[in-house]
């Protein structure tokens, strides 16, 4: 019986996104099949991994993922360089946690002088993400959106609770927005329309179906990212169309799992390697499910995953 | 492939003698497909009609095991592409690779690290399952001594045996006849006498070829041999190729129906950087390979690879559930906090993960409530006043505690009064609705 390749054609198509400005701009999405299926369709962009930063010292991130930044992550600024010039970052994640009432509580105006500080530091694209605080990050995304107005950076998370506002902001200063519903295929598409029905360009949208790490309900984000992903491609559907989204090193680096002395569990193994494991494999599962941005922390687990990625481009 | 009603309606008598009681051949013939009625209730169904009917409702992906008793690995049998269809039903088995090259001690310490590479995760056990013996030497009796080595110290593990040399697979595949070893390295110039040997040694044939044309030639010549359980090396090496090769064997087996490729796969991740075999073999647990072969079994690499197999294979219809009982997290003290969570996996993973990052020695009574998460189980009438009240005096948890306070999850604060009710002398504290406020709220108590 010879064998003849069941290859399957889709009638929809992920829109590609670019964000940045200039050289350094970067394009991810845009293929008509699942992940990595090059051999039946176009795949014509790698995905994107940014680099996580944050305002504030990263006080609360385990000690192993701290380590790598522990000279520059004193300042936005110096650790936003550092990735850019010496991990040799494509693109950069600030996270403004130190906006959250429950830690530092800094003002809009603080953010807004941290990520203009950051854009002028860098020329590789920037992603600013607030502190998912929901009553907060409206104020803050609001103020940095326009702080940042024209640089093409994706914004972030706007959620059921405060939409409105953040993709006004994002809609008026030309960013790209990121949609985060809680594991649930039904509740991303619902926020995708509503965000639309506002006037804002689905072509626009990043979507975040909600990460979880491996070992901690990774896969119901794998199957809610596949079930979106084949919504696309199968049913021609507009609004899964976007490019997904794996916020991957803040779920990750707070697992038992990233974090457990080897002293105190042996047949863990090495905590470091562990921990660096736990985040570039979680990373692979998501790409496989249809992941096509990815922010994480280790550089040691970003070097891992773009390897991968060269062995699967 | 599963054949329509209308398809098997043609091969049936189309007497309508309602002997099956179903009222025409037809109404039968719907329930066949449908699989609700069985072809032996049909008296006078011709010889033809069984065969074509028997190969037709044969499962798409031929079940295979390999070794024998409690440690052999099922495989095979798999009916959908994407696990929120249906449960991937046999979990990948790791097989770590061990070359005859290396000393006999090299083999033994290897042996005991595979006997002792089993951890225990929500309640399953999971471990390296298969040792891969590879005549790196290309000497056969050296692959004997390393497959005797093996055979001693690892006694009742399941075994590859990668050879190309037929006489030596046969002479090492004896020393684990009736343990179901796996004789792979059968390719278009060895095809028949690696059959041979197989069958000799009631092994399982892996063959190994190069694409995807050659690989359903080659299934189908070792078939010819009589031989029946066979695993398939497509000749992928690199992910991409594991993507793309895995993909359309998996396809062509159950959309297709095309039965040269309705056998397990194997996969070979090795790589010179544990880390980088780890990514290349999350790949291949992902893209449906049934057995995975890897270089090296760091215990920080297996338990990653393991808690993903478990993630992909977990069953999407079924919740994961942890076992009743009350944790104790931290260095827990009488004094300690008493929570109360339902034994849906992931709750008990998020609440006992906020709680050990508080740093707050507590304790955590899980209650069974079949998988359900904390609304959910209340909705359902299985996290009530009643059984919280009965499963905390049942656990005898309030001879180790100082003070009798019991805190609850915030969805459920309209419970509190009537488990004060239920269980006298004790104090109910209404905690946060989400888990992620856990560590605040330990640190303002």
């Amino acid at each position: 019986m010879a064998f003849a390749a069941p290859k399957e054609t889709y009638s929809g198509k992920v829109y590609s996104v670019t964000v940045g400005t200039g050289d350094k701009a970067v394009t991810f999405g845009g293929e008509n099949v699942l992940s990595f299926h090059s051999f039946e369709g176009s795949t014509p962009n790698r995905p994107l991994i940014a680099f996580e930063i944050q305002d504030i010292p990263p006080a609360d991130w385990p000690e192993n993922v701290q380590k790598p930044y522990a000279a520059v992550s004193g300042d936005p600024v110096t650790w936003a360089k550092y990735c850019q010039d010496e991990l040799n970052a494509r693109a950069v994640a600030l996270r403004l946690v130190g906006t959250h009432p429950d830690r530092e509580n800094r003002s809009p105006e603080d953010a807004v002088k941290t990520v203009k500080d950051v854009l002028a530091a860098i020329n590789i694209p920037l992603i600013i993400l607030g502190s998912n605080h929901s009553e907060k990050d409206t104020s803050v995304l609001i103020a940095v959106a326009e702080a940042a107005k024209d640089k093409n950076c994706i914004i972030g998370k706007a959620q059921e609770s405060n939409y409105k506002t953040i993709a006004a902001a994002a809609m008026a200063n030309n960013h790209k927005l990121v949609a985060m519903s809680e594991l649930d295929i039904n509740l991303s598409k619902q926020l995708n329309i509503l965000i639309t029905q506002m006037g804002f360009d689905k072509e626009r949208l990043i979507t975040d179906p909600m990460c979880s790490a491996l070992g901690y309900g990774l896969e119901y984000t794998y199957s809610v990212m596949e079930r979106i992903r084949l919504a696309a491609l199968t049913q021609n559907d507009v609004t899964m169309q976007q490019p997904m989204m794996g916020d991957v090193g803040m779920y990750v680096w707070k697992v038992k799992e990233t974090q457990a002395a080897e002293a105190d569990l042996p047949h863990w193994g090495s905590t470091e390697e562990r921990g660096i494991l736990w985040e570039a494999e979680t990373a692979t599962a998501l790409l496989i499910a249809g992941a096509e941005l990815l922010i994480m922390r280790h550089p040691r687990a970003v070097a891992a995953v773009e390897k991968v990625i060269d062995e699967l481009v | 492939m599963a054949l329509s009603g209308v398809e098997i309606f043609k091969l049936l008598p189309k007497t309508n003698c309602k002997k099956c009681g179903h009222p025409t051949c037809l109404a039968f013939a719907m329930k066949l497909a449908q699989r609700q009625a069985s072809l032996d209730s049909c008296p006078d169904v011709s010889e033809e009609a069984k065969k074509v009917l028997g190969e037709a409702s044969a499962p798409p992906i031929r079940a295979i095991t390999i070794g024998s008793g409690d440690k052999a690995v099922k495989m095979g049998e798999e009916t959908v592409l994407f696990r929120h269809d249906k449960k991937f039903v046999h979990p990948a088995a790791f097989a770590v690779e061990v070359k005859d090259t290396a000393s006999a001690d090299e083999i033994a310490a290897l042996c005991s690290n595979v006997v002792g590479s089993e951890i225990d995760r929500v309640g399953q056990k999971l471990r390296i399952d298969a040792i891969c013996i590879t005549n790196a030497s290309g000497d056969a009796g050296k692959f004997e001594a390393a497959a005797k080595t093996v055979a001693e110290k690892a006694a009742g593990v399941p075994v590859i045996l990668n050879t190309t040399d037929a006489a030596a697979a046969e002479a090492a595949g004896k020393i684990f006849t009736g343990n179901k070893p796996v004789i792979y390295g059968a390719n278009a110039s060895n095809a028949e006498a690696m059959a041979a040997a197989a069958k000799n040694c009631k092994a399982i044939l892996g063959v190994a070829a190069n694409g995807l044309d050659e690989l359903s030639e080659l299934t189908e010549k070792v078939k010819g041999f009589g031989v029946e359980d066979i695993v398939m090396d497509s000749g992928a090496r690199n992910s991409k190729e594991i993507i793309e090769h895995n993909t359309l064997i998996r396809r062509a087996a159950i959309k297709k129906g095309f039965k040269p490729f309705g056998y397990p796969v194997i996969s070979f991740a090795q790589r010179e950087d544990a880390m980088q075999e780890a990514l290349v073999a999350s790949v291949a647990v992902a893209k449906y390979a049934a057995i995975i072969v890897l270089s090296s079994m760091e215990r920080w690499k297996n338990l990653a690879l393991f808690t993903l197999r478990q993630n992909i294979y977990t069953d999407p219809q079924v919740p994961m559930q942890v076992e009743q009982k009350v944790y104790a997290l931290g260095d827990v003290k009488p004094e300690s906090p008493l929570f109360i969570t339902t034994n849906f996996s992931l709750t008990y993973f998020i609440v006992s993960g906020e709680i050990e990052n508080s740093k707050v020695p507590s304790r955590l009574a899980v209650m069974d409530c079949e998988g359900l998460s904390v609304l959910t189980a209340w909705a359902a009438g299985k996290f009530t006043a009643s059984k919280i009240a009965q499963f905390i005096t049942d656990s005898g948890i309030e001879k180790e505690i100082a003070s009798k306070e019991l805190i609850i999850p915030g969805y459920v604060a309209i419970l509190s009064g009537s488990i004060e009710e239920k269980l006298p002398g004790w104090k109910i504290t209404v905690g946060p609705r989400e888990a992620n406020a856990l560590p605040a709220f330990l640190r303002s108590r």
